[in-house]
């Protein structure tokens, strides 16, 4: 459990918390519900998508001094909109370039974080540009969508602060040179472009379900992540691989009670208490595959969706339908080769055909996945079920030294005692 | 804003070498390509192998010195450029994407406008 868990949506009315803690995680629920919407309403009145960010992001990291203390103001959108704006002014300014822009602005009636139609997708469109690096694209996401700041950004990279505020100048300097549009993709071009979106969410998650101490200062990556995949399928109720992703999610939080011990080791699935998932959150999510299903658009997210569901259904590890997930491999492997999903799906090959013929699957992966830890784990879990000690400690130990995440590396640690 | 085009590929070319009927459809293409996109489309030059290139090299020598071959020593080469006027990078990578001309990679490069030169990008 996090702090912006327990602080959840409603952590606006939470005035004059006890702990900094609390604080903060209201000020993260806060910049969540209003820092795209207000970027995306700077962004239109500025004309200037890198003026706007920066001048959000000034009001953020004044909002994070004065709040903890002062309280979060009723209207935390007005507030920060406030701040920004007055950045904004006092920067153009200084600017003797942007004369006629600062008489339009300074004639503009009292600001109003407006009810105008909700233009975020539009920024998270622009920040997940195929013509940004990956890593661009997330930090400038966390900066604009989610009002992180750079500070944050770092600490959830486990990168510097001046590594992460480099990223964000060079991707500004590039949407600004490179005429990169702030707008809404066309129906026609959605396809292409809703995979990168979607593939940031994926990354934001999957950075905050992995990492398990976070300090108390630290935001839950996973639950923004989650939130913005709930706004897009509120605002794209027709793609299915939204809802895929969406479901994809739900399902992995549902069971992410059971995934660590309360000494924070990661139990492997096979191991969880099963009577920890949350099995109506778990219902849920199927009806949200069901529904993407129904729009007869298959995808990756949904079939890894699907694949999720096999596992969270299954009232036991040995009763999982192992041959419904191999299948289901086999079409995810159809839409996007990999060899981490070929991986998976020798894991699943496993329990359908046993440990040799999964061995056969992975060894023909050694060149593509030498470097990556789950590759050695998952040869030491076979090569252990074969009888092959010394062989099995050999790879487990190779992959306790890839390993960067410290709960995976106790884990594995655990795996190197007989 | 106005973007050029660079028309990339490597030395080699890839796949097989093609028929002189390849060549003649691919040539259609670029003429249909053009006429449909006339009003976004400035000059569009193929450009000669880098064999045919010639330098002059200007800095680090007393005066400019002449030699055959291309500056740019890499594998790949620029085959052909062309210059077009459009809203935004969305509407260049739209136009790039349907480039019909036998080219590996099509690279975009915005172009300085001419009123507001680089150095004054905002820091």
């Amino acid at each position: 459990m996090t702090d912006a868990d327990e602080a959840g949506p409603g952590a606006q009315a939470a005035r004059a918390t006890a702990s900094p803690a609390q604080a903060h995680a209201a000020v993260a629920a806060a910049f969540r519900d209003e820092a795209g919407h207000l970027t995306a309403s700077l962004v239109r009145s500025l004309g200037d998508f890198d003026l706007a960010e920066e001048s959000l992001q000034e009001a953020v990291v004044q909002a994070l001094e004065h709040w903890p203390a002062e309280g979060i103001p009723a209207r935390p959108g007005a507030w920060l909109l406030t701040v920004a704006r007055r950045r904004a002014l006092n920067r153009l300014s200084r600017d003797a370039r942007y004369a006629a822009k600062l008489a339009e602005l300074a004639r503009e009636p009292a600001p109003e974080p407006a009810p105008e139609p909700d233009n975020r997708l539009q920024l998270v469109f622009t920040c997940c540009h195929p013509a940004l690096r990956r890593e661009w694209q997330v930090a400038l996401t966390l900066r604009a969508v989610f009002g992180f700041t750079t500070g944050e950004i770092a600490r959830a990279f486990v990168a510097s602060e001046d590594a992460v505020a480099q990223r964000i100048v060079r991707a500004k300097r590039k949407i600004a040179t490179a005429g990169i549009p702030y707008r809404m993709p066309g129906p026609d071009e959605l396809p292409g472009r809703l995979p990168e979106v979607l593939a940031v969410l994926y990354l934001l998650f999957n950075e905050g379900h992995l990492a398990t101490s976070g300090s108390g200062s630290r935001r839950d990556l996973s639950q923004d992540a989650l939130w913005l995949t709930g706004l897009l399928c509120r605002l794209l109720p027709a793609e299915p691989e939204a809802l895929g992703l969406l479901a994809l999610m739900r399902l992995h939080l549902a069971r992410a009670d059971a995934r660590f011990t309360d000494t924070g080791d990661l139990v492997r699935l096979a191991d969880q208490d099963r009577s920890l998932w949350d099995h109506d959150e778990i219902a849920e999510a199927v009806t949200l595959i069901e529904r993407a299903a129904a729009m007869r658009r298959p995808g990756p997210y949904q079939v890894e969706a699907a694949i999720a569901a096999c596992h969270a259904e299954a009232p036991s590890f040995e009763s999982t339908d192992w041959m419904q997930v191999v299948a289901l491999y086999d079409l995810l492997l159809e839409m996007e080769p990999s060899p981490v999903v070929r991986l998976n799906r020798a894991l699943a090959i496993w329990r359908v055909a046993g440990a040799q013929a999964a061995l056969r699957e992975l060894d023909q992966l050694a060149a593509e996945l030498d470097g990556y830890h789950i590759y050695h784990a998952a040869r030491g879990e076979l090569l252990s079920d074969m009888g092959r000690d010394e062989q099995a400690r050999a790879a487990r130990l190779q992959a306790h030294d890839l390993t960067h995440n410290q709960a995976e590396r106790s884990l594995l640690r655990q795996r190197l005692v007989p | 804003m106005k973007y050029i085009l660079l028309f990339c590929g490597t030395r080699e070319g890839s796949g097989p070498a093609s028929s002189p009927e390849d060549v003649r459809r691919a040539y259609a293409g670029v003429g249909d390509w053009l006429t449909r996109n006339s009003s976004r489309i400035g000059s569009i030059h193929q450009l000669q192998p880098p064999d045919t290139a010639t330098t002059v090299l200007l800095e680090g020598q007393r005066r400019p010195v002449v030699k055959d071959g291309p500056f740019l020593e890499g594998k790949e080469v620029v085959g052909g450029y062309c210059e077009i006027d459009v809203a935004d990078l969305d509407e260049a990578l739209e136009l790039a994407k349907t480039w019909p001309g036998r080219t590996q990679a099509v690279e975009i490069r915005p172009v300085v406008p001419h009123d507001l030169p680089a150095e004054l990008d905002r820091p």
